[in-house]
This record gives structure tokens, sequence and C-alpha cells, in this order.
């Protein structure tokens, strides 16, 4: 079926050892790819894929170990060494410059000049229609980056490789932040590509998408080399398990439970976004005790308004927000938290965390000046040190130290930090918008379980996520946004995807009148 | 063998620890400096030896060096207690004129015994200057304002001021450009009445070392600056204010979000950076020039300390011991002149490589790592 060339090694990495200082990323790796094969490298966010990646790329030089491409010794010392030998690579963040047009960005280094030095944008734009027809990467030519959309900046970045003469395509983390619709497409255009002769390697921690795309995974856990599986012998179950070392539930478990009053009422709420258009357009909800209501919803239709609006940090326009019977409307972020709302933000770096402070000092960010941590204005560290290690260790951050960076922990373990400190403050509703997004499964687990635990303690939670799976798994009741506005509250058990979907493109909106 | 692992321990050591690019980026400024001065045909172990003896070998120069240090390391101070929290205060110059100014006029208007009259001048300065200072705060807080913009603008607000008031009639000293003296009740120059008295002058005659130390202006600004540098790392590091201040600077959506007031952290940060070099400015006039007089040009203390700010590494130890490489650097340098015919300005080429070096971390562990590199592959073989 498909034109793998086994007899043709394109990439072997044999005995990789990467170490930063003390800490071992990458031990003893072997990983043989096969010219025309899409091979994923499966683990855990810090289980050393993204480093071995960046070895091969020449972005880190290995402690030990050899790296042949094509069956010949290389020595690859920096990524223009790598480029040469075919190798391209796709960021998880892309490296683009947003003023410039697609063409400008694909052909950026490697200009076609003509007479003086002067650059020949008509062939540069020639060339990228010729190798984007030839793969079927559908882009613009001539927009700027910023107009076009997140997957079309992605093919410009998997064109850029290709202008190269990429053979071999690293792809880090590719589907995290695209669509559904986008990720079948990436897909496709990665057949394309190994149907071409190309060869395809991506870094990525969802099964799913393994399983539907790969061909071969390797797995790595805590640096170590686990396992190389032929994808169409294997389970997605099997999978987890041998990413995590242990066996993992993909559905939540959850008893059955009364609700109680509602402890937030949303009334009529209307809240502009940056442009000062209204995203938020007269939304009512309630949200009662000992539940879960999840926010179902594509992306762009006021979640983030509605999030910021509640947690203070967005001018309510009209409309009031009630907790506990108390108005809060337009209370500033620190009345709110005062008021026992407490929330896990979307964007766990930019709101959620001070990167540049210790863990410990992240775990007081809304106590900082409370008793035991300050008195008169003066910080007591013994306080906040003993107070972040029993967090650390209730919540499994790892590794266990209290005075490194929130920078230099792991995704999952980031937000363990934030849930952590969340879930002390003893709120009555807490809000969790996207609290998964970027996880791992173990970690994604851990999430689910502590928000379950909150609704158990007859906590109100608000779950707001983009991923309709999660939303079906552990709300009780689903509420579907769409243009600012909810359209319809259903319960848990008698949602199913199809008119959940349907709802969400706006579908339902006819019902409701 | 043995040598060359040394090397790599101090190599390693160098990069890890906070002030060794400043020490490193130091020592390439006067290798730069001595290339300079060779280039231009002087003998740089010559013109250095001069400098250092002109800095060291007598109780009066280093008494120099200590007075000319103090007011730079209060800017430097306020550079970086801005900078710590995420603003760039370019102010501190005019922030130091607001200071003279309060200061000359509290100074030379108000008359009380010298242990209220001395706080009183001081207070004075560091609450004006720190209103100044402020408006920078309230600009940027409430209407987006990038306080490089307005505290550049601040700036020369502060210089016109200045020559404005120092031409007032009542203030100004006749047939001058000066305000008139400030009282003796505020000045903060060691033993100054004693010194100039008789039996003063008796005694000194005998003590060949205080004799000459006190021949200079020597005063307590030196030691009031210290306790500025305590003070500082103290709010940064310890109080609840630092905690607030820190996190808007390292991420201010984050702190928002924890429910810190973003816009009153930026005022309360730049009232106290206006403040700390108001002091500078309020100190410089009790101990040194007595007066203001009206500018054609700005001083540069402000400047100077955005310099030694950034060769401290923006820690108040560090900033105290810039501040005297800096003040060193100064005095010194302006000994090889008439001693060599070497210009002075050798001593400004020598502070920007340091700061030029300084600013670029990278390059510096770059060729640390590359040095190492190479050693470890001639042991490999």
């Amino acid at each position: 079926m498909r034109n793998i060339d086994f007899d043709c090694k394109v990439v072997e990495m044999k005995n990789i050892i990467k170490k930063f200082g003390d800490f071992t990323a990458n031990e003893n790796i072997n990983l043989t790819v096969h010219k025309g094969e899409i091979h994923a490298l499966l683990g855990e966010n810090g289980a050393g894929k993204s480093t071995l990646m960046n070895i091969l790329y020449g972005l880190y030089q290995p402690t030990a170990g050899e790296i042949y491409i094509n069956g010949e010794k290389v020595n690859i010392t920096d990524p223009n060494v790598a480029i040469q030998k075919g190798i391209g690579m796709v960021h998880q963040h892309f490296m683009l410059v947003e003023p410039f047009t697609v063409t400008e960005n694909i052909v950026l280094g490697m200009e076609p000049t003509g007479l003086a030095g002067k650059m020949d944008m008509k062939k540069a734009v020639q060339d990228v229609e010729e190798i984007s027809k030839k793969y079927g990467l559908y882009v613009k030519p001539n927009e700027k980056i910023y107009d076009i959309s997140v997957g079309m900046q992605q093919r410009v970045e998997i064109l850029k490789a290709l202008y190269r003469g990429a053979e071999i395509l690293i792809l880090d983390e590719p589907t995290a932040v695209l669509t559904p619709q986008e990720i079948k497409e990436l897909i496709t255009i990665m057949r394309n590509l190994t149907q071409e002769g190309k060869t395809v390697i991506i870094i990525t921690h969802k099964l799913k998408e393994i399983k539907e795309a790969a061909d071969y995974c390797t797995i790595i856990r805590r640096g170590k080399h686990i396992d190389t599986v032929e994808v169409k012998n294997t389970s997605e179950a099997e999978l987890a398990s041998k990413m995590v070392g242990r066996e993992v539930s993909f559905k939540a478990d959850k008893e059955s439970k009364e609700k109680g009053e509602a402890t937030l009422r949303i009334e009529n709420l209307v809240v502009k976004d940056n442009r000062a258009v209204e995203a938020v357009r007269g939304l009512s909800l309630e949200i009662h005790a000992g539940e879960i209501l999840g926010i179902a919803g594509v992306d762009g239709n006021g979640q983030t308004e509605l999030i910021e609006a509640l947690t203070g940090l967005r001018k309510i326009e009209a409309g009031n927000v009630i907790v506990n019977g108390k108005n809060v409307t337009n209370n500033t972020p620190k009345e709110i938290i005062e008021n026992k709302i407490a929330s896990i933000p979307e964007d766990r770096q930019k709101r959620g965390l001070v990167l540049d402070y210790t863990v410990a000092e992240n775990m007081i960010l809304e106590n900082y000046a409370k008793e035991p941590f300050a008195k008169h204005g003066i910080m007591n560290s013994t306080a906040i040190n003993k107070f972040a290690k029993e967090l650390i260790e209730k919540f499994d951050v790892r590794p266990e130290d209290e005075k490194i960076k929130a920078r230099s922990l792991s995704g999952g373990n980031q937000q363990k930090v934030i849930i952590a400190r969340e879930v002390t403050n003893d709120p009555d509703i807490l809000i969790a918008a996207q609290p998964t997004r970027g996880l791992d499964v173990g970690a994604i687990e851990f999430v689910h379980k502590s928000l379950i635990q909150q609704r158990d303690k007859n906590k109100a939670v608000l779950l707001v996520s983009l991923e309709l799976d999660e939303i079906m798994n552990i709300s009780d009741r689903i509420a579907v946004i769409y243009e600012g506005k909810i359209v319809d509250i259903v319960d848990a058990k008698d949602a199913d995807e199809n008119t959940l979907g349907l709802m969400m493109a706006g579908g339902g909106i006819q019902n409701e009148k | 063998m043995k040598s060359k692992a040394f090397f790599e321990k101090i190599a390693t050591y160098i990069t890890k620890w906070t002030f060794g690019f400043s020490i490193i980026s130091i020592i390439l400024g006067f290798i730069i400096g001595a290339a300079t001065l060779a280039l231009a045909g002087f003998n740089p172990i010559e013109a250095y030896g001069i400098m250092a003896r002109g800095v060291l070998t007598r109780p009066s120069y280093v008494a120099w060096t200590i007075i000319g240090s103090t007011p730079i390391i209060l800017t430097a101070l306020s550079v970086a207690f801005a900078f710590k929290t995420g603003l760039f205060n370019i102010g501190a110059e005019g922030q130091f004129m607001i200071g003279a100014i309060t200061a000359a006029m509290v100074g030379y208007f108000v008359e009380l015994p010298a242990i209220i009259h001395i706080p009183l001048v001081l207070i004075s300065a560091i609450v004006a200057a720190g209103l100044w200072g402020g408006i920078a705060g309230v600009l940027k807080a409430k209407f987006g304002v990038h306080e490089v913009i307005s505290t550049i603008m601040l700036n020369w607000i502060a210089l016109y001021l200045n020559n404005y008031i120092v031409l007032l009639e009542g203030l100004r000293r006749a047939t001058s450009q000066r305000t008139h003296e400030i009282q003796r009740s505020a000045s903060i120059v060691i033993l100054e009445q004693w010194k100039r008295s008789p039996e003063g002058r008796e005694w000194l005659r005998g003590h060949d070392f205080f004799g000459d130390a006190l021949r200079t202006p020597l005063n307590w600004g030196f030691i009031i600056a210290i306790i500025f540098a305590v003070i500082v790392w103290y709010i940064l590091n310890k109080t609840t204010l630092g905690y607030e201040l820190k996190a808007v600077g390292y991420n201010r959506h984050a702190a928002e979000y924890g429910g810190i007031n973003v816009s009153k952290s930026m005022f309360t940060s730049m009232v106290i950076a206006g403040g700390l070099a108001g002091a500078a400015g309020g100190l410089h006039v009790m101990g040194i020039s007595k007066s203001i007089a009206s500018l054609a040009a700005m001083e540069g203390y402000g400047f100077n300390g955005i310099a030694v700010a950034l060769i401290g590494g923006n820690a108040s130890i560090g900033i105290v011991f810039a501040g005297l490489l800096f003040s060193a650097l100064q005095y010194g340098g302006s000994k090889i002149q008439p001693a060599l015919g070497a210009p002075s300005e050798v001593i400004n080429i020598m502070i920007g490589t340091i700061v030029f070096f300084i600013a670029m971390p990278k390059l510096i562990k770059y060729s640390l790592q590359n040095f190492k590199k190479k050693r470890g592959a001639k042991n490999v073989r």
C-alpha cells in the first residue's frame, strides 16, 4: 500500500545520549527511519522526544552516539548542515516573519535574484506555486502571514523546508494548534509527501493521530527508548500504557450526584473583545454547586471574553454576574478571588504563571500578602517554601523542587502548579479554561480527576474547552456557545456528538428562536 | 593537564556566577583601553600605573573616588529598581535635577537645626523627584505612554525648569548663574565647621592621614547611598511590595490575574525609582555643590547610572562596587592627561567597551564554551 523502502534507512540514530548538566534527557536512544515512512515519536511532555529531534536537526550536540543519514555517518554541527543533508524541521511555534508574504517567507534566505541583486518576485511565486501543487499544500502566495489561518501558516513552514530541498521532514507537535478539519488535511499532506518519496517524522503525544497517520511509532519515556512498534498491529490503549508506563483510563470515573443551588448566575452578559466588537452578546447561564457545566463551542465564539469578564480581567458592558447571591459585576480580579472564584486560565504561561518566579513564589500568587506568607508587608520565605513543598508532594509536581523557576517545568507540571494553587484556595466556583491544552495523556487524566474532585466536594465547576470529547466526558450539563450566546443546554447523558456539533456550527439557532 | 582542568573550572565558574560577565567585560574594557592608548602612541602600562597611583596612593584620592561614586550609585539603584520591575528608567537624569533643585531651595529658605534640617532636605528631594518619576508612571499606567519616551521628555523639562528656577529673584546669587548656597545646617560634609576652625586646622596639620582625607568635601552621602542599596535589596527580595512589583515586571498578565493592581504597581515603581535618583541629586547639593547652577546641557549623573546599573548586574551589591569602579576610572583617568599628555577620553572608551560587552553576554558565553571545547578536544588526544 505505502511505498516504504525498507532497504533504505534514511535516518539511523544509534545510542544517542544527551545530558544537560546532571539531567539525562536522552539515554541510549536508537531510532531507525526508512525512506517513505511516516514515523511517530511518542512520549509525554519532557520525555526527551523534542531533544532527540533537535539533535537530528543540529540544534543540540549529542553527548554520545552516532547519526547516519542514508547510511553515511554524519556530524550535524548546526541546522545548516542538517539542511544540506536534506533534513527540514517545522517547529511547534512557527518561525515566520509576520508582515512578509507567504512567498517571501518561503524563499527567505534563498531568494531567486535577477540583475544587480534585485529579487525576482515573479519567479519566486512561480516556484512556490509549483511545489505547493506538487504536494497538495494549498497556500495563497501573496497573502501576508498575519492574514492567513494557523493551518496555512503550518503549510508555509512545510513548504519552506521543501523549498530548501528537504527529503526528511520533522514535524514537532504539528496538530497542537490545528482544528479537527485542519488535522485531517495535514494527514493527507503527509501521505502525499511520502508518496513522493519523502520521509516524515512527527513528534506527538496524541494517540488518535498516530493511529490514523503513522506507519511506525517509537515510544520514549523519561529519556529512554521503550519500544518501536508497527502502528497497525497495536492499539491506542497499548500505546498509551507504553508511553505513561501504566494503564491509562480514557473514560473519567464519575458518580452521579444531585446538583445544589445556583452558585454562579450570569445574566444577559455583554462583553467586547479587543477590537471593541461585542463578543459576548447577552449570555445567560446558571452553574450549580456540585456540577460540572461544560461550555462547548468552536474557538472564537466569545469563550475567552466570557472567562476574562468572569475573572475581572475584562470590562462587562452590560448584564450581571452574581456569586452566592452577591453581585460581583466589574469587580477587580482581587475582589473576585476573595468572592471564592478560582480559575485555571486559558494560557498558562501568559496568565497562570510568572515564569521567572520560582514554583514556591507562583504557589502564593494570589495569597502573597496574607498570613502566614507575609506579615506587615514582610514575606516569610520559610512559610512559603513549606507550603509549596506540601503542594508539590500532594499534587505530584516534578521535579520536586520548590526553588526552581516555573519556566523550567514541563507544560503538565506547570498546569499542576496552577491547579494546586487554585484548588487550595478552596473556591466555591472553579473556572477551567482549556485546562488540558497541550498536555499528555497522564496529565489530562490528572486534570480531569481534579475537576471531578471539586464537583464531588459540592463546588461549581465551569469547564470551557474546544475539545468536545473532553466536554462530553466529564461534564454533567453541556451548554453550547455560538456567537456569544448560549444556544442550548443539554444533559450530558442525553448529548450526542452530532447534535452538539451541529449546534456549535450555529445549526441550533432555529430551534431556539 | 592540571592547568587545563583549572582553566575549565574557572570558565564554568565565571559563566555561572552572577557577576562573572561583568568581571570579564571589565577586563576586556581595560585591554581595549590599553590597545587604544598604544595605538595613540602612549605606553598603556605607564598610563594605567598613573591612574592606579592617582586613585590609591593618597587618602584624599580615595576620598574623591568615594565622593564621585555617591550620586551614580544612587542613580544606578534608581535604574536597577525600575528595571527589576519591568520599566526602563531613562529619567534618572531629570529626577536627579528635581532632587537637586528641591534640596537647593529647602536648604536655602528653611532655617532649622541640622538634626532636623538635613533629613528634611533629603526627604523633600526624594519626595519631589519621586513625584516627578511618578508622572511617567501615571502616563504609562493610564495612557500607555512608553516610559522611555516620557522620561526622556521629562529630562528636558527638568533641565529647563532648573534653569528657570536658578535665575529666580531671591534664590539667585547676585552676578552669578548660581543659586545661593544652602544653609550650613543642611550640609552633610563631615566635620565641616570644625575642620575650618583654628583648633581643627591645628589638629589636622599634625595628622597626615586625616588631614589629607578631610581636605576633600568628604561627606555622609556614601553611607546614605549604601543604606539605600540595602533598602532596595530588602524591598525587592523580602517584602510583599517587592513581590508585587517584580511580578508585574516579569509578567503583568499573570500579576493582573493574581489580583495585583498593575497600574498602581507601575506608578509605585516609578515613584521609588524617581525618589532614589532624587536622593542622589539632594545629596550632591548637600555634600558637594551646595547650590545649583544654570545648565547648558545635562550633567550625565542619570545616564552614568544606567551604565553602572548594567555593570553591577542590576543588583545592589554589584552597583556599589560598579559605582566605585566607575568613579575611580573617571577620577584616575583625569590624571593621565597632565602627566602623559594622553587624552582622558580613553576612559570613555573603556567604560563604553565594558557596557558593550556586558550588553552581549552571549558572545562571552560562546567564546568560553568554544574555549572549553577546544581544551576538551586536546585532552582527548
